[in-house]
């Protein structure tokens, strides 16, 4: 198979094929990080603009180490050093870039749709990094490779995801690959947290977590952003602690093997206890090493990689 | 489209054989029309005056001059989207005879001078009728002067845009205006209900990510207001009507014989949320598309008569302004250019509305609501649509008058088209 997309958007207008596709590229490049020298010389002479419009550490540190790794010419743009703070539209700065010639943009921004809107006026492939509450492909994909690597596969496999569904992108683009995959997906969080007419996308909803546990092979459990609660989405993150905090008497109702996971920053003693985040079930770390491995197999394919990649990786070398 | 030419008021026109449409005389027959001086002098068939241009309208309809009741000018303040010039050449282009102007501007137009001001900048293309705000600067905290205002002209009142938020405002506003006979057009928001939301509440929105605005936001607050309309006896307009929850709301009020009127745009029964899908922000409004349920039921509010009129909510924005990202785009899409082929084609075409329902929607009734004079009648002001219903034509925005372009209709073929119109004896061919 070829991959022929210009741009990685979001999972939902992925096929399962395509998604296979950058999962078993990424396993080949996750070896590649296992060697002496992590470096495979394929995107030489390529130039990736990570275009971070929004704070980010893991996944900007993870897209550039990712090109860098592949030994592409990397540049990193953040609100702070862009013209944006001169009033320049998102438009203008992405086609200034693109008239220096550069082959991707990475873009995360806090508008939902916003790589979209580049993508759709640009020539350079755009990457999104989180758009809004929307989508965050490469964590969708690196949840996958993770899940994939402990589980072996995603048939009926049930997923659980708990917290803030509502403002989450992690978790939209979780739904839309474990599902094309095969996977059960459920949800858990506090109504007000809960977005209308999530069923539609085919998930289970749940508002007790101790209720959602046991079926659970996998529990995905997402950051609660603090200021929901000034909002009015929360009575008080004490009490939200009590009844979604991923904590050992919760776990302890759990399935044995179960594996936990979280995208990262972790509120600790908010959303999961540090024994369980740093306990045996847990994989958070492999997510964050998976990770540049993914973000190496999108920049790979989305560059034009249509050889067979080991081939690629011997003549290159 | 070619540019409009006008002639003098001072010619006599007799416009030949055109099918003409007067709901309010129960009128639908082939008729010869005699204009001088601006009045018109005499209705018939096959008249004669030797003296008049005679223009054949034969396969064509004349309509009483449309009327569009909610439109936004720009002028003064953000003159680059649109000014009352430009705004009244759109209109005529769009088949418009009147249009009355949302006060929404930098600064508000609040006080008797603005009004003077608007009307001072009128072109003969268009009669524009200011609405004035309903509270000062429109901040929903004082009751602008009213009375001053309507002496000059103003035909409503309206803090468009922004919800008058504080209910004994608003039932002040509408016993007030009970003094002058015309409605407080209301802007149906409950802002704490809509918040940051983006596009409309639901399944879609949620899987698109972007914040939701629900049907409540609007609903809500129309219901507040036909309760104080009852409670004071004042007039309510509701202004951009979009969702079944308000259709019920007004056609319960219509039926308890509160006075209350509705319009609502070619949008919200053309479009649905759907047309948010790829963030495109041409289809960023307020309020947002609604469901396709909704827009069913607003056309069968507009089978039935529960929604009175069709406004465009014409809301011009610069291509800078609205070329961004969806969320953060300005809400708002033109109308009055687009408006007419638009509702020939979605209403009239397929058997929605007859001719002469469309007529009352466009013409009729806006000029009732807002007392504008607009008949076709012996010794009235010449003020005429006409219209060829077999023209074909296809959005194209680098020709309209308007000054902006974000029209989401762009590329749509549209069958209808109004040919020239007639104000207060002006003849514009368009």
């Amino acid at each position: 198979m070829k991959w022929n997309k210009k741009d990685l958007l979001d999972l939902e207008s992925l096929s399962a094929e395509e998604m296979n596709m950058i999962l078993d590229t990424a396993k080949s490049f996750r070896e590649v990080l296992n060697r002496p020298i992590k470096k495979v010389p394929i995107l030489r002479g390529k130039t990736i603009v990570n275009m971070f419009f929004e704070p980010s550490t893991r996944t900007s540190a993870s897209f550039d180490m990712a090109a860098k790794r592949l030994m592409a010419d990397t540049v990193n743009i953040s609100p702070k050093t862009s013209a944006v703070q001169k009033g320049e539209t998102l438009l203008d700065t992405a086609r200034n870039l693109e008239a220096m010639k550069i082959d991707l943009v990475v873009m995360r921004h806090s508008s939902s749709g916003a790589p979209h809107f580049l993508a759709s006026r640009i020539k350079a492939g755009v990457i999104n990094a989180g758009d809004g509450q929307h989508a965050h492909p490469t964590q969708g994909l690196l949840d996958m490779f993770t899940i994939k690597e402990k589980r072996g596969g995603f048939e009926g496999l049930k997923v659980l995801i708990v917290g803030d569904v509502t403002h989450s992108r992690v978790a939209r683009s979780n739904i839309n690959g474990l599902l094309k995959l095969g996977a059960q997906v459920s949800v858990c969080g506090p109504s007000t947290l809960i977005p209308i007419g999530i069923e539609q996308l085919g998930v289970k909803v749940y508002y007790n977590l101790d209720e959602a546990i046991p079926q659970a092979d996998v529990i995905n459990v997402l950051r609660l952003q603090l200021e929901r609660q000034k909002k009015g989405l929360l009575p008080s993150l004490r009490e939200y602690s009590l009844h979604f905090c991923l904590d050992k008497e919760r776990m302890a109702k759990a399935k044995g093997d179960v594996t936990i996971m979280h995208p990262g920053p972790m509120n600790r003693g908010i959303e999961i206890d540090p024994d369980v985040a740093d306990g045996e079930r847990s994989v958070i770390l492999d997510q964050v090493t998976n990770g540049v491995a993914v973000r190496m197999a999108v920049l790979y394919l989305l560059s034009g990689g249509d050889a067979p990649l080991a081939e690629a990786i011997k003549k290159e070398a | 489209m070619s540019k409009s030419t006008i002639q003098n008021p001072q010619s006599r026109i007799h416009l030949k054989g055109g099918r003409v449409i007067d709901p309010q005389n129960h009128r639908d027959e082939v008729l010869d029309i005699l204009i001088e001086e601006g009045r018109i002098t005499g209705i018939g068939a096959k008249m004669d005056n030797a003296r008049a241009e005679v223009i054949d309208i034969k396969g064509q309809y004349v309509f009483p001059g449309l009327v569009d009741m909610h439109v936004h000018l720009r002028e003064p303040g953000r003159e680059d989207e649109e000014t009352i010039a430009s705004g009244s050449r759109a209109a005529a282009a769009g088949g418009f005879t009147a249009i009355a102007c949302m006060p929404n501007t930098q600064p508000v137009i609040d006080s008797q001078g603005l009004v003077q001001f608007i009307k001072s900048r009128q072109i003969p293309e268009c009669r524009v009728y200011p609405v004035g705000a309903v509270t000062k600067g429109s901040l929903g905290e004082e009751l602008a002067e009213i009375g001053d205002m309507y002496q000059s002209g103003i035909v409503g009142i309206s803090d468009d845009g922004k919800p008058v938020t504080n209910s004994n405002l608003m039932r002040r506003a509408l016993d007030y205006c009970r003094m002058f006979d015309i409605p407080v057009i209301s802007h149906c928001e409950d802002k704490f209900l809509s918040a940051d939301g983006a596009m409309n509440e639901g399944a879609l929105a949620t899987k698109l990510g972007l914040r939701g605005i629900p049907n409540a936001a609007e609903a809500a607050m129309a219901a507040r207001d036909v309760m104080l309309a009852d409670l004071t006896g004042g007039r309510v307009h509701i202004a951009h009507v979009s969702c079944a929850e308000t259709v019920d709301i007004i056609r319960r009020a219509k039926r308890a014989g509160i006075k209350v009127t509705a319009e609502t745009c070619p949008q919200y029964f053309i479009l649905s949320q759907e047309a948010v899908i790829g963030y495109d922000s041409m289809m960023r409004v307020n309020p947002p598309l609604r469901s396709k349920a909704d827009v069913m039921t607003i056309i069968d509010a507009l089978k039935d008569g529960t929604i009175d009129c069709i406004a465009t909510d014409h809301a011009p924005h610069s291509s800078e302004e609205k070329e961004v990202e969806f969320d953060q785009a300005p809400c708002g899409m033109l109308g009055l250019e687009t408006s007419l082929g638009l509702c020939w084609t979605h209403l009239v075409e397929r058997n929605i509305l007859t001719v002469s329902q469309l007529v009352e929607k466009m013409a009729v009734n806006p000029a009732r609501i807002l007392k504008i004079q607009n008949s076709i009648e012996p010794e009235a002001q010449a003020n005429l649509t006409i219209f060829d219903p077999l023209s074909e034509w296809e959005v194209d925005p680098s020709k309209f008058r308007s000054k902006s372009r974000n029209t989401p209709f762009k590329g749509c073929k549209i069958k209808g088209k109004a040919v020239m119109t007639i104000v207060d004896g002006h003849l514009i061919k368009i």
